[in-house]
């Protein structure tokens, strides 16, 4: 059945990318990965984010919540506290240090980056098993309900999830964002376990008496594995965009004691003209750290595509 | 082609009622239910039950999802909340549509106008200087929140250029035939207003074109690279075809058949685009009566709102998936 979509196809076309993936062709991305100037850019970047966001508690010079420089703030009416001794960038509209904001919202932003991708490969992963390993009227289900999902703008349809929360926080930011991943992961592993269905190693395990459940975990799922590693690298870039642009739709998660970039970035939106500085900041590491992703995501893309192995 | 283009139809008219099932399941998961959601904060126990009874909210669910059906076929999705309160819903929609779908196509055409080119400049000096910037430039601008590259253009360009930057609110006053503001100037002649109609059009385009560019500029240089390893492309050149020959006949044509399906995906990243770009610009389009709208809770006009996102989204796709027939003879004659 041909369906009203055709974002279906372009993910079908990165499932097929790796469908006959052996380890030939990992050992073959790796080598090419290695000496690629662009992935080692992107790999230096995010190894220096998770660096940074791991040790941030240990790296701030003071608590992110602590508004010290309050009252520089009420004597200068509306203006930020500027550079200081102690405060490198000065501090935000409320006091506090702004340097310490931007290294504990790394932690945050890996965070929300993290866990939306995994909700979402979770709930790709099983969808995608259960159509592409199952078939018939599993599959059949499953791919038009994926379908809908789809038929919807990724980003509308993570700014409706948002909204049916009342008292939105960071775990409805985080679920929003992930919800509208599981259909792109589920159509990637339904492709790829449907190419291998028919594929010379199955049938040899299915000649050999191997169980369905062995043969979908032990030699289907880990096939598949490429381009879903793939698509998880670019969807930590868009998740922690989105997260961005939901803080500023106001669906964010209003409580900034614990800051997130893309909180810090989308709160300031009224002062953007007076106070730029405070959105500079944010959005500079956001867009750094996207970037980052995004380079690894499509040199491991081009590397693990069979016809790109020249 | 007819009876593909029927089927895909009937497809769609799946799609929204599965979609109206699934909103209307969300109306109803709203905290407080439906009722809350309208009344918002000021709701009193005698407001709320004769809303409840109004609403046929004390009847079966199935009963309430089909009255609710049946009033939407009929036009009714219920009276703004927060958008523009008292307002129907439709209403809002209908004085908003154009004003999103001028934008929308400004920053469609901008997008191909530079992305095809581009990309094509980009593979035949593939791995040279072009090639690598105009591929970073490409990466980056997927990495920019659209909201902050929006504003960044609001504060920055529009002071440096003298462009307007607030909506269409204070655009010249022409008379209105259609709706769309560059096209009434055209039509009535008074071609001050469509310039200043573009002049305010000009920024918030430029803002919402960049992922689509981004996009187009990369499938582009992509489609290309393939091309132009082909026999065809070797047997072009040494039957001695000048390289304009080659390129339109031969490369760009077999090119644009990924390119035109990406284009249609675009408008999907164009939709969302909106809500962002015309919140940062006070545009008064769909897209700013979404983020009023969920940034006041205004469930009637968004539930619209997202529905007929979707139709135009699935439409387009679909009329993508036409299109291919004209660029492709072979699709044509099957």
């Amino acid at each position: 059945m041909v369906t009203p979509t055709r974002k279906k196809d372009r993910i079908d076309k990165l499932a097929e990318a790796g469908s006959d993936a052996g380890v030939s062709l990992a050992a073959s991305a790796w080598r090419t990965l290695r000496r690629s100037p662009v992935f080692l850019t992107g790999a230096v970047i995010i190894g220096l984010f998770v660096l940074v966001s791991l040790l941030s508690p240990w790296l701030a010079p003071h608590d992110p919540s602590d508004p010290m420089l309050i009252d520089q703030v009420i004597k200068a009416r509306n203006q930020i506290p500027a550079v200081q001794d102690g405060h490198p960038l000065g501090g935000d509209l409320q006091g506090r240090d702004f340097f310490s904001r931007l290294l504990i919202g790394s932690q945050q932003t890996l965070i929300v980056g993290v866990l939306a991708t995994l909700i979402g490969l979770a709930g790709g992963l099983t969808l995608g098993t259960l159509a592409g390993a199952l078939g018939g009227w599993v599959d059949s289900v499953v791919m038009r309900l994926v379908d809908v999902m789809l038929s919807l703008p990724s980003l509308l349809l993570a700014f409706s999830i948002s909204a049916m929360f009342a008292r939105p926080n960071q775990y409805t930011v985080i679920v929003a964002v992930a919800v509208v991943q599981i259909p792109v992961f589920a159509r990637l592993l339904r492709g790829s376990m449907l190419a291998q269905r028919s594929s010379d190693h199955v049938l040899a395990a299915t000649a050999l008496g191997v169980k369905p459940g062995a043969i979908v975990f032990r030699h289907m799922l880990p096939n598949s594995l490429g381009p879903v590693i793939v698509q998880s690298t670019l969807v930590l870039a868009t998740a922690i965009i989105d997260a961005a642009a939901l803080s500023f739709l106001g669906l964010g998660n209003p409580d900034d004691r614990i800051p997130e970039w893309g909180q810090m970035l989308g709160d300031v939106q009224n002062v953007f003209d007076t106070h730029p500085q405070l959105a500079f900041w944010p959005a500079g590491c956001i867009i750094v750290v996207a970037l980052g992703f995004t380079l690894m995501g499509e040199t491991l893309r081009e590397a693990l595509d069979p016809k790109s192995r020249r | 082609m007819l009876r593909y283009t029927i089927r895909r139809l009937i497809q769609l008219v799946g799609v929204v009622l599965v979609l109206s099932l699934l909103l209307f399941a969300w109306l109803r998961a709203l905290p407080g239910g439906p009722v809350s959601a309208l009344l918002g904060e000021r709701s009193t126990p005698e407001s709320r039950e004769a809303l409840t009874k109004q609403l046929g909210l004390d009847q079966p669910i199935f009963v309430q999802y089909f009255k609710f059906l049946g009033r939407a076929l009929s036009g009714d999705f219920g009276v703004s909340t927060g958008v523009q309160p008292g307002d129907a819903a439709l209403d809002i929609f209908l004085q908003r549509f154009p004003a999103t779908l001028e934008l929308s196509f400004l920053a469609i055409v901008i997008a191909i106008a530079v992305g095809i080119p581009l990309g094509y400049m980009a593979a035949k000096r593939r791995g040279g200087w072009f090639d690598n910037i105009s591929v970073g430039g490409s990466l980056l601008g997927v990495a920019v929140p659209v909201f902050f590259l929006a504003y960044v253009l609001k504060d920055v360009l529009s002071s440096a250029l003298g462009l307007p930057t607030e909506g269409r609110q204070d655009a010249i006053d022409a008379t209105r035939v259609t709706g769309f503001f560059v096209l009434d100037g055209v039509i009535t002649q008074e071609w001050d207003a469509a310039l200043n109609a573009l002049e305010h059009l000009i920024l918030p385009a430029i803002a919402l074109a960049t992922i689509p560019f981004a996009v187009v500029f990369r499938i582009t240089r992509a489609a290309v690279l393939d091309v132009l390893d082909e026999d065809f492309v070797r047997t072009a050149e040494s039957k001695g075809l000048t390289a304009p020959t080659i390129r339109r006949r031969h490369v760009l044509r077999n090119a644009m058949l990924p390119v035109v399906t990406t284009i249609g995906l675009q408008t999907g990243a164009l939709l969302a685009g909106a809500v962002l770009t015309e919140k940062v610009f006070s545009f008064a389009g769909v897209g700013q009566a979404l983020a009023i709208g969920f940034e006041r809770r205004d469930y009637p006009v968004l539930l619209l709102l997202i529905i007929m996102a979707t139709i135009v989204y699935v439409v387009v796709n679909l009329l993508v998936d036409l299109s291919y027939a004209l660029i492709d003879p072979r699709i044509r004659t099957r």
